[in-house]
């Protein structure tokens, strides 16, 4: 890997990272024949022995006229990747097990669109765009999320054989894309750990009407009014509507209450499928690994707080 | 399940079409059966297409390639040669399509297409064919881009393919001036590698020659290095026939050899180039009587010109003659006793005229020959009555009416009789000059025949007899010669299509001299005119070389010549970026004109009123109704100021 980083970097100058929008110039596209351009190739040079032995002029003329016709697509697959600027686009951050995708906006400055620009992740399939004039396209890159944590896939190679598929000009660059993979929730996950963090309050007398605070667990003396109608309807268990110095039984997913013969892994995916369940049904909950401590809370910010937390356990 | 490069109902179209376009031109030169079956498969072709069934087995397949090969071998009696192959590639083609399902089977038909067009250059290479294969590669180079890029649409592809052909043309003609040729064969033709072409045979019978003048083909074109002789000088010695067996001549066994069979004599001497069409012969035709000969060729010792090969290809030589100039003066004795023997029990009427005749001076007979052909009203025709056993005897005798074949012959086996040493001598006689482009044109119509007779002292003397009968049809040819109405090909006709065939025939000649003909000597002449006088193959690729490169470097100046956009408004917001980003500012792909105001203000807040006139007006002019506006927001970023 590191021979073939070495040689990358020699001969086809390809950066460590580079900051967008990168630019193609001309010395970082290299151009080969496909296999359709040797078999060209190898298609002329009997077109030219059977002119010269029969002394066919126009024999001549139609072997150089496709030899310089090579030549021209040679240069108009190299112009096709020429000037092309490359710009980060979106990214989802994915769990594992979900395929990993990445935009790359790829500018076009020409009043010539640009067609057939494909591109690819080293492990990644080939996917293809097509830019308008003066314009961009976004180019999507996919590549499956197997490992917890920053997935950083590094070089791009961005190729064409427009516009006669006989030559391939190519070119790698390295933008700095990046998309956090999340560990894949349990499934199915066993139901969400109410009460395990002993942190039940006192009630307050004036239960009822103030601010939405939470939710707890149905009891059978809760009021119908106050019965959470919405989390029961995507699926998940009776639960009343907690408010303002209520003071309810708030969740919290705690590293230490799992059973202790749990590996890291298997830890981290229960808690997340959690995560994920508490998420869904809109319920505030807290988390604590080793390390890293967050109250109850219900904030978008906060939930992706978790997550990422729980994607970078134990990684630096 | 479609595989990623399986063919799309257009691909196979365009495939479909590429060989139609391919197989069409061979059609006129591929026999019968082999037509039927070509225009056959691609109907077929096309039906499962239009109906969207799916393509027969590989096996069924396999077993019509099979008997292709098979029908080509009976049909040819052989695989290899020039029409076998081309038949099988014919079929090939035709098959392929059937089999064609993915990408790479679409880039095989191309190749088998190119390598079609190529077979139809040994058939044909006029301006038409050229014309057609043009037609063809345009054909072919969009099909290519379709296979590519199939999404697009067609037009599109089509103008690509086009303006990527023109590009290629500069360094088409590069490599066709300067790749060095060499003179083919590489190896041994087949057999059947030129196929027969008209001309003069090597024997005469009566309509032989007449027929050829129904023929307004070329034969061979003249440039003369000085001025043309006159048109009663122009007599282009072909073959020469002694050998006569009462209906038709015949050549004499004669020897060859590399150097003139004549000692020179002074005289008229006009240097010339002739460019022979090939006729399948090995004679070569010059003015009566050449003073050096040609390279690679051989004088006969009835001097005739000889090429060392047949003429299968055009050919082009340089060589001069002296008109006027006596030959032969020492005649062996086996020549004379041949050039005065007449085949028993012929024309015994004629015998009995010319031993009138006999005296014991040649010349005397000769006058009184003469005398009887001018006096006696024989018309010149395209048209004469058909004759029997005694051909010479009705012809003299009975119907006067004949063309140069009877005229000549009669006239030698009267100077047979008469005991005067006598031969045929066929060729062609005059010729029209184009006055477009100045070459002397002689064509199949200007085939002729005449006789030489032998005076002793004075060698071999030419004798024309039609022209003692009808002077005219060797001072101004043969439309004048012969009667009112007879039918003449077009280009003697007088008028503006004579004309019009004229520039026809230069534009031709043009073709033949320089792109058909191109050849190594060509190639060197040529760079001779240049200033390369001595040019081998190392400085030819030297400057093939140097042109190519040259035309290279043009071409991707082409590629890295930067097109700004057209927008105004956006070349003008393009102008502001880079005038910040000289100040670290640059605007970054996704910013927006109002993000990138801000940020901009935020680091330099001095420019708050500039950037708010310039942001708004690049709004109203790019995403509003404004676009008027343009020229001052290009003014109001050329006025910025950044300290």
């Amino acid at each position: 890997m590191a021979v073939r980083a070495a040689l990358d970097r020699w001969l086809f100058r390809v950066p460590a990272r580079e900051a967008a929008p990168i630019v193609l110039v001309q010395r970082r596209i290299f151009v080969l024949p496909t296999g359709g351009g040797l078999a060209f190739g190898g298609a002329l040079l009997l077109i030219l022995t059977g002119s010269i032995n029969y002394n066919l002029s126009l024999g001549y003329a139609l072997c150089f006229l496709l030899g310089s016709l090579g030549l021209v697509a040679l240069l108009h697959s190299f112009r096709n990747l020429l000037g092309l600027s490359i710009s980060l686009g979106r990214t989802e951050d994915v769990h594992i097990g979900q395929t990993a995708r990445f935009g790359l906006v790829l500018g076009n400055e020409r009043k010539e669109a640009r067609y057939g620009i494909h591109g690819r992740l080293a492990g990644g399939e080939m996917s293809a765009a097509d830019i308008p004039a003066d314009g961009q396209a976004v180019l999507p890159l996919a590549l499956p999320a197997i490992q917890r944590g920053w997935l950083r896939p590094g070089r791009v190679t961005l190729v064409t054989t427009y516009p006669l598929g006989l030559i391939r000009a190519w070119s790698y660059v390295v933008p700095d894309l990046a998309c956090l993979v999340y560990p894949a929730p349990e499934h199915p996950a066993p139901p969400l750990p109410w009460g395990t963090g002993g942190q039940g309050g006192s009630r307050s007398a004036d239960a009822g009407r103030e601010d939405f605070a939470g939710l707890r667990p149905y009891r059978t003396a809760d009021s119908l009014r106050h019965i959470a109608w919405k989390a029961l309807a995507g699926g998940g268990p009776l639960l009343t509507k907690q408010f303002d110095g209520e003071g309810g039984s708030l969740l919290t997913l705690d590293w230490e209450t799992l059973p202790p013969g749990m590996d890291t892994e298997a830890r981290l995916s229960r808690l997340t499928a959690w995560l994920l369940e508490a998420r869904r049904l809109g319920l505030p909950c807290g988390l604590s690994l080793p390390g890293f401590q967050r109250e109850p809370g219900g904030s978008a910010t906060h939930f992706q707080d978790c997550l990422k937390a729980l994607a970078l356990y134990g990684k630096a | 399940m479609a595989k990623p490069d399986a063919l799309d109902r257009g691909q196979e179209a365009w495939l479909q079409a590429l060989a139609l376009g391919a197989v069409l031109p061979h059609l006129a030169f591929a026999p019968t059966w082999l037509a039927v079956c070509a225009l056959s498969l691609l109907g077929g072709r096309g039906l499962l297409w239009w109906q969207r069934r799916p393509l027969p087995p590989t096996w069924l397949l396999t077993l019509l390639v099979l008997a292709a090969g098979l029908t080509v071998f009976l049909s040819f009696q052989r695989l290899l040669g020039r029409d076998p192959g081309i038949a099988l590639l014919l079929c090939l083609t035709c098959l392929k399509l059937f089999e064609s399902k993915r990408r790479r089977d679409g880039l095989t038909l191309v190749f088998l297409a190119w390598f079609l067009q190529l077979g139809l250059f040994f058939y044909s290479q006029s301006m038409a064919t050229a014309a057609l294969s043009t037609a063809n590669l345009l054909l072919s180079v969009t099909t290519l881009g379709v296979l590519c890029h199939g999404k697009r649409p067609p037009f599109f592809i089509l103008a690509l393919s086009g303006r990527m052909l023109l590009q290629a043309i500069p360094l088409m003609l590069v490599l066709f001036l300067l790749f060095p040729r060499v003179q083919g064969p590489l190896w041994g033709l087949p057999l059947d590698a030129f196929s027969a072409a008209s001309g003069l045979s090597d024997s005469m019978a009566p309509g032989s020659i007449a027929r050829l003048t129904l023929s307004d083909a070329i034969a061979f074109r003249v440039k003369f290095d000085t001025a043309a002789p006159p048109q009663d000088r122009l007599y282009w010695r072909g073959p020469v026939l002694s050998h006569y067996d009462g209906r038709t001549w015949h050549p004499a066994i004669s020897s060859a050899a590399p150097e003139l069979a004549y000692p020179l004599v002074p005289a008229d001497r006009y240097a010339y180039t002739v460019t022979l069409e090939p006729h399948n012969q090995p004679w070569l035709f010059a003015l009566e009587f050449p003073d050096r000969l040609p390279t690679a060729s051989l004088m006969s010792s009835d001097f005739r010109l000889l090429a060392r090969q047949v003429v299968q290809t055009r050919l082009r030589y340089a060589l001069s003659s002296r008109p006027g100039m006596p030959v032969g003066g020492q005649e062996s004795g086996q020549v004379l006793r041949e050039s005065l023997a007449l085949p028993e029990g012929f024309n015994p009427r004629t015998r009995a005229l010319a031993k009138a005749w006999r005296s014991p001076d040649a010349a005397t007979a000769l006058r009184q020959a003469l005398t009887f052909f001018r006096g006696n009203g024989f018309i010149y025709t395209l048209e004469p009555p058909l004759l029997g056993q005694d051909a010479v005897d009705e012809f003299i005798f009975g119907s006067r009416r004949g063309f140069c074949e009877h005229f000549s012959g009669a006239f030698v086996f009267l100077m047979r009789a008469a005991g005067v040493p006598a031969r045929v001598v066929t060729g062609y006689q005059g010729g029209g000059i184009n006055p477009v482009d100045g070459f002397l044109e002689v064509r199949q119509a200007d085939a002729h025949a005449w006789a030489e007779v032998w005076i002793a002292g004075r060698g071999w003397h030419r004798v024309d007899p039609t022209a003692a009968a009808n002077p005219a049809r060797v001072t101004t040819g043969l439309a004048s010669a012969v009667p009112q109405g007879e039918a003449l090909p077009l280009a003697l006709r007088p008028g503006w299509l004579r004309t019009w065939r004229w520039r026809w025939d230069a534009v031709g000649n043009g073709w033949n001299q320089w792109i058909l003909g191109y050849n190594p000597v060509r190639q060197h002449q040529l760079l001779e005119r240049l200033g390369l006088p001595n040019a081998d193959w190392r400085s030819l690729t030297a400057l093939l070389t140097a042109g190519s490169s040259l035309l290279m470097l043009a071409l991707l100046v082409w590629a890295l010549r930067k097109t700004e956009t057209t927008d105004p408004a956006q070349r003008a917001w393009q102008h502001l970026s880079r005038k910040l980003a000289r100040h670290g500012l640059q605007r970054q792909a996704q910013e927006g004109p109002l993000d990138y105001c801000r940020r901009v203000v935020q680091a330099r807040p001095e420019l708050r009123a500039d950037m708010a006139t310039i942001t708004a007006l690049y709004i109203a002019c790019r995403y509003g109704d404004k676009p008027k506006q343009c020229h001052c927001l290009t003014r109001a970023v050329a006025a910025l100021r950044i300290r």
